[in-house]
């Protein structure tokens, strides 16, 4: 059952099973809990046999980790997602707007609707990006957008992931670990599948390939090397696409294209799908230290000779100051209302709502404007007063390195743990590709479960888990 | 193929197979060692050069004994030819080339580097060391059958030859560097029990002692075993087989590259001039010479096949 007032995904507010979960908890009763105790290391042994692991930043360069898997899945009814993907669609059409205006025209600063510091003064600008036109007119290819849910079907973006987001292949290699452990699970209810994921990639990619192709688009995937921290997602991507997957050193600019070194020369690519960070792109024109990426290549994508997936300068979309701005940014863009819930937000920067900030630390989430993965936020209701404290002064020194957010009340989905079923709160990241004129959502996407008692962060560098996600067909 | 992947590729297969090599040296040592006929000791000096490792651990330890040989074979990892060093390299290579193995191919070499990092974590005590080494070699040839048996026969496939069958030849070379004194016609017509002791380690050492029953009884001597490792066609260890499917998968190469590979060149050079002849011949030119020159030819070979499939830059 639930602490008070908290939403479990099974059991409701009150302890009511909820409709999609009928058939998987049927399931469950009949089921030995030993048998259930030795699938669980059954699914973990797998993990580590496939080499689906990530490799801990700062730890030495031989470790690496393997995600916890839970095999409880995490269920949403098909008419919730249907809602949930028009909303999704609707907020990266409008990034994409918004990223090419801001890049060309800027109206929307010129209508008032964003202070324009707010743009040039933004480390997630790149100034390199004004006037480019990115092939097919696509600036974010894939996007992941983290979302909470805190009642039925109600749902709130809390980031918009536009640069190189990752854990796709976790929900991939999820669903195939339920596959080969529960095979049954998979007659008896009808789930969406996932599986067509890097098909749909590698045809969303190639679509937005420079014009003027000479036969099929030649796509590869850009990695900073094996000891990056995902860079078994990048290999099982490259593998899925059955494309490329290189590094900095094995490209260079040829007669005005990236070409890869193979075995047989240089052979020229029109789609760099790339998991390295923009700074570390072009060692010409940005980061002249960066070993991860290819000395000129922003010249060439300039000149419209190659598609970088997502192109540089991305960033600025999924900055957390830029985030409050989000309802403004869709009704801009789309000329509708959001369709997708946004937490309010208190940019610390504006001196009303540090004031109001630094009153109510307590109950906050504070987190930095650029960062990721958990590191460096403040959880009010949980921190300790040493914590409030430093916080304080880090928010007096810096204020518009800051945002603030009220603690929502996550959902919980139970987790199968050494007591039997336990609820632990979880988040959700749907992938979403866009094409030149269109927008795809895999029904499904990444739960991430926050596996200590009472935790709300799911981080995987933090300790969380995973979990497979079910769309049921309606 | 990216030049990046064909040099994971190939040294992820010359890895596995010189740990898979290292692992039947060690084995055939403690043998010889164990029937106390010879200096055991000495024996496991000569494992350790065979092995190409005897300089580094000379360097590294005070005196050669059986435990320090036996735990610089396996699990050091100050000795990059290491069991151990070996086959995290295979790994970190197989990683590199993910992509164009299959995934059976990737569990299986995850699979042996999961129970070496396990075995190796302590010492391995003496009692162990057959079931370590068993261990060792059923995993290799579970990668071995895996890519048998899943891989497309395309440039990836050719690639991962190149480097097994450049390792194999290395390493029987090697044993019979080491030991091509005890092969010298001139030591004795009818063997010492010495020196069918040593006979019998330089087969093993090969994997050959039964293939050599079965091919010549028990009448076989050193002009035998020196035929057998180096000219026999048909045993998958000796220096003419290995050049021969070198030969064969840098052809299939060379067909796709517009006939510009040098290293098939190289390797055709190898068998006219050095494995052409009887062994008779090779007794005359003087064992030792030969096997310096074959060495140093197949040095030359690698270093040509780096340049020719743009391994580097």
């Amino acid at each position: 059952m639930t602490a008070s007032g908290t939403f479990d995904e099974m059991w409701g507010t009150d302890g009511t099973l909820r409709a999609p979960y009928h058939r998987f908890h049927a399931w469950l009763g009949a089921e030995d809990r030993a048998r259930l105790r030795a699938k669980q290391r059954d699914a973990e042994d797998l993990f580590r046999l496939t080499g689906i692991t990530f490799n801990v930043y700062g730890k030495s360069e031989a470790e690496e980790r393997l995600i916890p898997f839970d095999i409880i899945p995490r269920i949403i009814p098909g008419h919730e997602w249907a809602r949930l993907c028009r909303g999704i669609e609707q907020r990266v059409r409008a990034i994409n707007a918004f990223l090419h205006d801001i890049y060309h025209k800027q109206e929307i600063v010129k209508a008032g609707r964003i202070p324009e510091a707010m743009i040039s003064r933004n480390d997630a600008f790149l100034p390199h990006m004004i006037g480019v036109e990115p092939p097919g007119g696509v600036y974010t290819h894939v996007v992941g957008v983290d979302l909470v849910c805190t009642g039925p079907g109600e749902f709130f973006v809390l980031e918009d992931n536009a640069r190189t987001p990752s854990g796709v292949s976790y929900m991939l290699e999820n669903r195939e670990t339920m596959l080969q452990m529960f095979p049954e699970l998979f007659s008896q209810n009808r789930v969406c599948p996932v599986q067509r994921y890097p098909a749909d990639l590698r045809r969303s990619l190639a679509a937005a390939a420079p014009p003027g192709l000479d036969g099929e688009a030649v796509v590869a995937v850009l990695t900073p090397g094996i000891y990056n921290s995902a860079y078994f997602e990048h290999a099982f991507l490259a593998d899925q696409m059955g494309v490329e997957l290189v590094e900095g050193h094995d490209l260079r600019v040829v007669d005005g294209r990236v070409a890869m070194r193979t075995t047989g020369g240089y052979k020229p690519i029109d789609v760099l799908y790339r998991r390295v960070d923009d700074e570390f792109l072009d060692p010409l024109n940005f980061n002249p230290d960066s070993a991860l990426g290819v000395p000129g290549i922003m010249d060439v994508y300039r000149a419209g000779r190659v598609t970088i997936a997502n192109a540089p300068g991305t960033g600025i979309a999924d900055d957390k100051a830029i985030y409050s701005y989000m309802p403004e940014i869709v009704e801009f863009y789309t000329g509708e209302r959001p369709l997708l819930q946004n937490v309010q937000t208190w940019r610390c920067s504006e001196p009303g709502a540090l004031a109001y900030v630094l009153d109510n630390l307590g109950e906050l989430v504070v987190k930095e404007v650029h960062g990721s993965g958990g590191y460096g936020m403040l959880i009010g209701p949980t921190a300790t007063k040493k914590d409030l404290a430093a916080f304080r002064r880090k928010l007096r020194a810096r204020p518009g390195n800051y945002i603030a957010q009220p603690t929502l009340s996550l959902s919980t989905v139970p987790v199968f743990s050494r007591a039997g079923l336990a609820p632990r709160h979880v988040d959700l990241r749907p992938f979403v590709l866009v094409s030149p004129g269109n927008v795809h959502v895999t029904p499904g996407g990444l739960t991430r479960v926050a596996l200590r008692k009472g935790s709300l962060v799911v981080n995987s560098s933090q300790g969380g888990g995973t979990k497979d996600t079910w769309v049921l067909e309606d | 193929m990216l030049g990046k992947t064909a040099n994971g590729l190939f040294w992820m297969s010359r890895y596995l197979e010189r740990a898979e090599n290292t692992a039947r040296l060690i084995e055939t040592g403690q043998r010889i060692a164990l029937t106390r006929l010879g200096d055991s000791d000495e024996e496991w000096a000569s494992v350790l050069k065979s092995a190409g490792v005897h300089a580094a651990f000379c360097a590294a330890n005070e005196a050669v004994t059986k435990d320090a040989a036996l735990n610089w074979m396996l699990r050091s990892r100050d000795n990059p030819s290491s069991v151990r060093s070996t086959i995290e390299d295979a790994r970190r290579n197989a990683r590199l080339v993910r992509t164009a193995i299959t995934g059976e191919v990737w569990e299986a070499i995850n699979a042996t580097y999961m129970a070496t990092d396990e075995m190796f974590a302590r010492k391995v005590a003496e009692r162990d060391l057959p079931g370590v080494l068993r261990r060792i070699r059923q995993h290799t040839a579970l990668v071995r059958g895996m890519v048998h048996g899943t891989m497309m026969r395309n440039a990836i496939h050719d690639f991962l030859r190149i480097g097994t069958f450049l390792e194999r030849a290395d390493c029987t070379a090697r044993i019979v560097d080491v030991k091509y004194y005890v092969l010298l016609p001139s030591v004795s017509a009818v063997g010492s029990p010495i020196d069918n002791v040593h006979w019998e380690s330089i087969l093993r050492a090969v994997s050959a002692n039964g293939g050599f029953r079965m091919e010549y009884g028990p009448g076989g001597g050193p002009r035998e075993i020196a035929h057998f490792l180096i000219l026999d066609r048909c045993m998958p260890r000796s220096l003419a087989f290995c050049a021969g499917k070198l030969e064969e998968n840098l052809r299939h190469l060379n067909a796709g590259n517009r006939g510009r590979v040098q290293s098939l060149r190289k390797v055709n050079d190898l068998q006219s001039r050095y494995l052409a002849h009887d062994v008779a011949a090779i007794f005359e030119y003087g064992l030792h010479e030969f096997i310096q020159d074959v060495l140093a030819h197949l040095a030359g070979l690698a270093h040509q096949i780096e340049t020719d499939f743009r391994f580097y830059e």
